[in-house]
């Protein structure tokens, strides 16, 4: 390569990286939106000021006024304070799911990657089992046999995601175990734990942040199914999907109980989504 | 070959006049370049990478790109003109008034078709012939370049191809509708060298059949078996065209000279490849005849009768490396050289302890290496560096220059201690690379200066021994020839023993005081290079010989 080809490269990247990246639409929406959430997950009480929990009879069923922005429920608490406050409970849930199913997903994943054939074979037929089931349905079975619970709720989605997780895990790192820096390090005399901290381990992991910034978004929607259901959170808690199900009773007179909860899962999960599309596409091109 | 009506009429195939082409805001790569030519002849560009002739031969097909920006005074393909044509008016022409041949048949050719339905595909579609017809010429097609037994190839995909094959079927289907001017692009850069030759055969044979031919390509020897004129091209410009004869044999601008003299192949040892360019008239460093200043008798490396065999696929086994055996003296280099399939590559993953022999054995400065357990081998690593051919992809991708060399120092804990630095200084000095490149990861490097860099890391734990495994053959020849000049520099300077493995005979003849030629896993012949090379005893090593590429005037 010339040095002209090498200086046309280095401009290009000086571009992305010199100048403000540009950011789609979708991006910058997504952007602020995840900075809101994280507002009203951190401190609602900015944001909505009353009491989630505030019972008020004689404002029962109310549709959206200038008084309750998003209206009020069989109780006259206010939808939109519930909402506000219910983003904690929900984030955490995703986010805490999520961790359970990565580090699940890391410590299978690498222990088939790593520990040579007969471990890789019993943990890979382990997770074909798992895969047999829908995600959901071990989630449900877990539930069954903890009982139902915030708790038990983030676990049982943990616990589904994370066959998915080793698997991918399990592959990348096959893939950067025979790399040809991984070599290089043992031709430079490296031992094994070296090689596998300093090389592998960074370069199989680094990818995942991508695909757990993806799998908040999920969920936080299997959280919410889960509490739907009533498996999870139990009224008068306020998380999304609890508020989702104390809504559906009255879905054809009070469609604003379940509408804003609902509208709010779905922002949460696509914010999730086009962040974690677009931190990938920028690793991609780095 | 079978050509329709003979293409003898005066016209050029390709007229070009003030080409420039450029891509987005910078300026542009190709910078006003002109050139013709004539049916029957055969024009070579030849330039480094990003010299622009690539996009040069692309501009000539309508396939710059879509952000292309191309002008031209006069752009003529066959007598008409080109100029911002349609794409629909481009696909009409493309494999009709020009064909196209690129450097990777196996990624030029759909892994799914047969071959021969890929080459009866422009045939489909530029003619009326019918199916029977079609098959009929498309064995023709695969006779007249020299695919043995096309009745059974038409059938086979591209992966079950060998490499020469592969660019056989692909110049077949370019030539197909036997277009006036076909634009081969660096058609033979891939292929070992005794199937060079037969491509470059081959290409000479469909020029002297009419076509006009325009090869692209970086290698000066390559093109000058075949090429009636030679162009080169530097920085966007035809800095000098001329007949073969006279560009090579008297070059007039620096940038062919250095490109000249950068041709690895009967230089001796010890020779500089690359011309000093700021001391241009400096007088060049006297050439030790006895290049071997520093070498002795000590051995330092020693494999006796190693052997290695895969399973295939299919649960057979087949023997990589078969009863290898070779010295390697302190302060020499021992040259293995061979053509792709031959087992250097096990041979080298052998020496480095990566592979297990089945049987034989390594020995290192006399101690057992592959004998030895991993654990107390470890300490002897430090001793034996590599360098290896796919230098990016032997760098962790997330590491800077600087973590790479600091790690290979082992100064990990003391990262900020100033002779941490000044080693770091002192390491790229001595591969002749700024420190400026310290922050930048190998990515946004060139080929060269990443090559650079892995030499740089290989030194870095003071080893004794080297072993390259084909350290220079992804590099353009002028960058090939200042990594060979660092490598004989850092060999003097510290008084290295080198194992040299590559397919290009022209390059393993230039650096090596030993030879081993290989051939499907055993050593054909070894003995001095300069032996094998005035006297070769195995007829393999003869033909291996005759298709080095030379400059031929």
């Amino acid at each position: 390569m010339s040095d002209l080809e090498v200086r046309a490269r280095l401009a290009t990247r000086a571009d992305r990286l010199g100048q403000p990246r540009r950011l789609g639409v979708a991006e910058s929406v997504a952007g602020m939106l995840a900075l809101l959430l994280l507002v009203s997950a951190l401190a609602p009480q900015l944001l909505a000021p009353g009491d989630p929990l505030g019972i008020d009879p004689l404002s029962a069923f109310e549709p959206p006024n200038l008084a309750h922005g998003f209206g009020t429920d069989e109780s006259g608490r206010d939808i939109y304070t519930r909402v506000v406050h219910g983003t904690q409970s929900s984030l955490l849930i995703g986010a805490a799911a999520t961790a359970i199913g990565l580090g699940l997903g890391i410590v299978l994943g690498t222990l088939a990657g790593m520990l040579g054939r007969v471990v890789d074979f019993t943990v890979n037929r382990f997770l074909e089992v798992l895969f047999a089931f829908p995600g959901l349905l071990l989630a449900l079975l877990f539930i069954v046999i903890f009982g139902p619970g915030v708790a038990t709720a983030t676990i049982a989605v943990g616990l589904s995601t994370a066959p998915g997780y080793a698997r991918i895990i399990r592959a990348q790192l096959i893939s950067v175990r025979s790399t040809a820096f991984v070599e290089a390090a043992t031709v430079l005399g490296r031992t094994r734990w070296q090689i596998l901290r300093r090389h592998i381990l960074p370069n199989t992991l680094a990818p995942l942040f991508v695909l757990a910034t993806l799998g908040i978004g999920q969920a936080i929607v299997w959280a919410a199914t889960l509490s739907y259901l009533g498996l999870g959170a139990e009224p008068p808690t306020a998380e999304w999907g609890a508020m989702l199900s104390a809504g559906r009773t009255y879905i054809t007179s009070a469609w604003w109980m379940s509408f804003f909860p609902g509208l709010f899962i779905v922002l949460t999960a696509v914010t999730a989504t086009v962040l974690g599309r677009g931190i990938d596409r920028r690793m991609r091109h780095l | 070959m079978s050509t329709g009506a003979p293409k003898n009429s005066p016209t050029a195939a390709l007229i070009v006049r003030n080409l420039r082409v450029g891509f987005g805001a910078v300026d542009p790569v190709v910078r006003g370049v002109s050139f013709e030519i004539a049916r029957g002849e055969c024009l070579a560009i030849v330039g480094e990478s990003g010299s622009g002739k690539s996009v040069t031969a692309r501009s000539l097909l309508g396939l710059a790109g879509a952000n292309a920006r191309v002008s031209a005074d006069r752009l003529e393909l066959d007598g008409q003109n080109v100029l911002g044509l349609t794409d629909r008016a481009w696909r009409a022409r493309r494999g009709k008034t020009v064909g196209l041949v690129l450097q990777d048949a196996l990624v030029s050719l759909d892994p799914l078709r047969p071959i021969g339905r890929e080459i009866a595909d422009s045939l489909r579609l530029h003619t009326t012939l019918g199916a029977a017809a079609r098959a009929r010429r498309v064995l023709e097609l695969l006779d007249a370049v020299g695919l043995p037994d096309p009745a059974r190839q038409v059938q086979k995909l591209s992966g079950q191809l060998s490499g020469g094959e592969r660019q056989r079927a692909l110049i077949a289907a370019a030539i197909a509708l036997d277009p006036p001017l076909l634009i081969a692009d660096e058609p033979t850069t891939a292929l070992d060298v005794t199937v060079q030759a037969q491509i470059l055969a081959l290409l000479e044979q469909i020029t002297l059949a009419g076509t006009a031919v325009l090869l692209i390509s970086h290698d000066l020897a390559v093109v000058s078996h075949v090429a009636h004129r030679v162009a080169v091209m530097h920085d966007g410009l035809l800095v000098e065209t001329g007949s073969t004869a006279q560009v090579l044999g008297s070059p007039a601008h620096v940038q062919t000279r250095r490109m000249v003299a950068a041709i690895p192949a009967d230089k001796p040892r010890g020779t500089r490849l690359s011309l000093n360019l700021r001391a241009a008239d400096a007088p060049p460093r006297i050439a030790t005849t006895d290049s071997t200043v520093a070498c002795d008798s000590t051995v330092v490396l020693e494999a006796s009768g190693l052997s290695k065999s895969f399973r295939r696929p299919d649960g057979s086994r087949f023997l990589a490396v078969d009863d290898v055996s070779f010295v390697l003296h302190r302060g020499s280099t021992l040259g293995i050289v061979g053509e792709s399939g031959s087992g250097k590559t096990t041979t080298a993953r052998l020496l480095l302890a990566l592979l297990q022999p089945d049987q034989g054995e390594v020995r290192v400065f006399g101690e057992p290496w592959s004998a030895a357990s991993e654990k107390t081998r470890r300490g002897l690593r430090v001793g034996v560096g590599a360098i290896y051919q796919d230098s990016l992809g032997s760098f962790d991708p997330r590491w800077s220059v600087a973590e790479i060399l600091r790690d290979a120092l082992g100064h990990r804990q003391q990262r900020r201690a100033p002779q941490t630095t000044a080693r770091l200084r002192s390491l790229l000095d001595e591969v002749g690379l700024a420190a400026t490149v310290l922050p930048r990861r190998p990515l946004e490097l060139s080929g060269g200066q990443r090559q650079r860099i892995g030499i740089a890391r290989a030194l870095a734990a003071r080893p004794e021994i080297l072993i390259c495994d084909e350290p220079v053959s992804s590099l353009d020849v002028s960058v090939q020839a200042q990594v060979l000049d660092l490598l004989d520099d850092v060999q003097r300077d510290r008084g290295l023993s080198l194992i040299f493995i590559s397919h290009d005979l022209g390059v393993v003849q230039h650096v090596s005081d030993q030879i081993a030629v290989m051939r499907a896993g055993r050593i054909m012949e070894s003995g001095p290079a300069a032996r094998v090379f005035t006297a070769p005893q195995h007829p393999y090593s003869v033909q291996l010989l005759a298709a080095v590429p030379r400059l031929s005037i």
